[in-house]
């Protein structure tokens, strides 16, 4: 992974010392409120609920045990012993203490951790596919990418104050495990048309969830690699001089981009590129190798394709191979394989970890996946690296840390944003509906009946939780002052990434759970075989589905904005 | 008002340029200039271009202008080697549009005089102005000039090249 060099170090411990002035000078009353705000989250710390809240990057993902560490550290240090990790790749630390974030991020900065850019309306955390580097479709490991566009994209000093946050991702494989086409910007590496030696990227702008879902728009076909950040700067300035700011709830690049329409906007950012084209910031063959070097493969042993002991577990051990067949995906390598550490269960948040998991975890990986994690956007943690022998071992590990529910991409596997009970944006709680469904499916045998479904759970309109990506997407939302909960179906992501849609009134609270269990009998009763959720609902169509969710046709009528 | 002071060459100066805006249905040709060296929004300039050359020319009052965000450059390209101050005003210091002006001016149109920064700017957005092609600093009402010179030097390196270093660290970095 991209060790920092001394450049890195300078730029990071700068900003640690500007921060503490800060927070010294707004503590000292030097600072009015709006003054502190932007420049607090800029460094990841909003005022919530609770207190503040601190958010602290991931760049991309990738993190070592050392780092892994170090957040299991300042939990347990500054928090209450746990942090909670977000569908974009960053862990939250919800019980901070104001006067104690500059220290905080001087412990971090011990480790090339930090929460530059986290949140505020500039160029958030770049994310990317949590299979980087081991996937077999992929066309170019999208991470130097993504830690050349974090170099560019920190500190940039025309792009710090947008008209609102900007967020990227990108992915380098076939299949889109990054969610690009619901980023502001979304790259997608592919091979010149032209000559398929040379690669680059497909563009798309204008994505997002929140209030006005929408994907992502095609605003260049390819763009050679050598030309990423020069392009980029001309698409953020575009944005940063016409998007809205009159109205924090149409400021976002897809307001913009839908408002001049796909190819008036693409011609404005090709005509801005224009005078940049070629400039200072055209990439260099040396550059993109110093970054890609940092990112070799580990020293992997040459293994057989399949381990004999390792077959023998399978065959013997039904609650191994149950995790296996969930948790453990396939790996390029002959005789390695990729873990999912759960931070899925019932009673627990969806993407919580305590510091003593944080550390088992790392031990995993020192011990069994060449000392690296990836958080993935799902919410959980990734051993990308594991040689076949070892699953039985880490299984039992990860089991002894509470990291091994086999129940990745099942019903249990839910996505959800923090909710009422931690944000102050939320409309409704989250944890509780996300408790309450992890509940109601606890039984393993019903969950692997049912099989992959996408279930998410944003607690309001900010769609933290990916509620319009979810085969079954919930959404509280606020009626006079009580939580109701709506449902969204047939939401999806990757290649062909698609925004769900309501299928009628609200739900209370309590009737959340039946509902769930009305949507999931009708799949189980038309499915074929094998036929997952979405495919099923593809095949039928919304009508049983909404039938089922209203057995009392009157009930069924949509509400506008539910 | 003369003897307001500024941040140029990284100290404080005093200063003797006024900004003239519009009233409420003023219409700019009915502005009335003040005498000494002025900055006159966009609309001011154009209606009153030959008053403001001929002031230069047969007394000497060096020209400038002010550009609020929204405005356009394309409008002034012509006339920018004319001034001798161009000032971009800051009403909120959350609206970043002047940092692309600036960064216009110097990179694309070639503007080497005075670039000044205005309005509602303080010590915490000294050091991306400056690297965006900024010169002079009127610090905000409230705010503290003598802090803000020490932002100057908040960050020892960029990643990015700007308007001072045009290079990317990528093309300066030793190893």
């Amino acid at each position: 992974m991209y060790r920092y060099d001394d450049y890195d170090h300078a730029i990071v411990q700068a900003r640690v010392a500007q921060f503490r002035g800060q927070t010294e000078r707004y503590l000292a009353g030097q600072l009015t409120d709006d003054e502190f705000r932007p420049l607090r989250l800029q460094n990841g710390l909003y005022i919530q609920r609770h207190g503040p809240m601190l958010r602290l990057a991931v760049p991309y993902g990738l993190i070592s045990a050392a780092q892994l560490r170090r957040f299991a550290d300042v939990a347990r240090r500054y928090d209450r012993g746990f942090g909670h990790f977000t569908t974009r790749h960053n862990l939250q630390l919800n019980w901070v203490k104001l006067a104690e974030v500059p220290q905080i991020l001087a412990d971090l900065a011990q480790d090339e951790l930090h929460a530059i850019q986290t949140s505020g309306n500039c160029i958030r955390n770049v994310t990317t596919d949590h299979f980087a580097g081991v996937a077999a479709d992929e066309i170019s490991d999208p991470r130097p990418w993504a830690e050349i566009l974090r170099q560019w994209s920190s500190f940039h000093p025309e792009f710090a104050y947008l008209p609102r946050k900007f967020k990227v991702a990108i992915s380098g494989a076939t299949e889109d495990r990054a969610a690009i086409q619901v980023h502001d910007l979304g790259l997608q590496v592919v091979r010149d048309p032209n000559n398929s030696a040379e690669i680059g990227f497909k563009v798309y702008a204008g994505g997002g969830l929140g209030r006005t879902p929408l994907l992502g728009q095609v605003v260049r076909e390819f763009l050679p690699w050598q030309h990423l950040l020069t392009y980029t700067e001309a698409l953020v300035r575009v944005f940063n001089r016409y998007g809205r700011r009159d109205n924090a709830y149409k400021a976002r690049i897809k307001i913009l981009v839908k408002a001049l329409g796909r190819e008036e906007f693409a011609q404005q950012v090709e005509a801005e590129w224009a005078h940049l084209k070629d400039g200072p910031a055209t990439l260099t063959t040396a550059e993109v190798e110093r970054v890609t070097a940092q990112f070799a493969a580990p020293a992997y042993e040459t293994l057989a394709e399949d381990d004999l002991c390792h077959l023998a577990h399978l065959r013997e051990d039904k609650a191994f191979s149950r995790w296996v067949e969930r948790n453990v995906q396939a790996h390029k390598v002959a005789g390695y394989a990729a873990v999912t550490l759960s931070l899925k269960k019932p009673g627990a948040a969806p993407g919580d970890a305590s510091s003593e998991q944080m550390e088992a975890a790392a031990d995993l990986a020192e011990r069994y996946s060449f000392g690296e994690i990836r958080v993935s956007h799902e919410q959980n943690l990734i051993l990308a690296d594991v040689p076949q022998r070892e699953l039985y071992t880490v299984w039992h590990r990860a089991k002894a840390a509470g990291l091994a529910a086999p129940t990745v991409g099942l019903i249990q596997d839910l996505i959800a944003c923090p909710g009422g009970d931690f944000c102050s944006l939320a409309n409704a709680r989250s944890l509780p509906i996300a408790a309450a469904i992890q509940e109601r499916f606890e039984d393993l045998d019903y969950q692997h009946d049912i099989g992959d479904l996408e279930l998410n759970i944003s607690g309001c309109m900010n769609s933290c939780g990916h509620h319009h990506l979810g085969a079954i997407g919930i959404l509280g939302v606020d009626k006079n002052g009580e939580e109701w909960y709506q449902v969204t179906l047939g939401g999806r992501q990757g290649n062909d990434a698609r925004i769900g849609e309501v299928i009628g009134r609200s739900f209370a609270a309590a009737e959340v759970p039946d509902a769930i269990e009305r949507l999931i009998t009708t799949y189980l009763a038309h499915r074929h075989a094998d036929e997952r959720f979405i495919d099923t609902f593809d095949r039928i169509g919304e009508e049983p589905f909404r039938n089922a969710a209203y057995p009392h046709p009157h009930q069924s009528r949509r509400v506008a904005n539910g | 008002m003369a003897n307001k002071q500024i941040i140029k060459e990284r100290r404080l100066q005093d200063d003797a340029w006024k900004v003239v805006t519009l009233v409420d249905g003023e219409a700019p040709f009915d502005v009335c200039l003040p005498v000494g060296p002025l900055l006159v929004p966009v609309s001011v300039w154009k209606a009153k271009k030959a008053c403001l050359i001929h002031r230069e020319y047969e007394h000497g009052t060096p020209l400038g202008i002010w550009l609020a965000p929204e405005d356009d450059l394309a409008g002034i390209a012509a006339d920018i080697d004319d001034f001798t101050v161009i000032a971009v005003h800051f009403p909120k210091f959350a609206d970043g549009r002047g940092y692309s002006t600036a960064r216009l001016l110097r990179e694309r149109h070639g503007y080497d005089g005075e670039l000044r920064a205005f309005g509602d700017i303080g010590r915490d957005q000294i050091f991306f102005l400056n690297r965006v092609g900024f010169d002079a600093f009127v610090i905000g009402e409230g705010k503290s000039a003598e802090d803000a010179l020490a932002a100057f030097d908040d960050f020892p390196e960029s990643y990015q090249g700007d308007a001072v270093q045009p290079l990317p660290l990528f093309r300066r970095r030793v190893a």
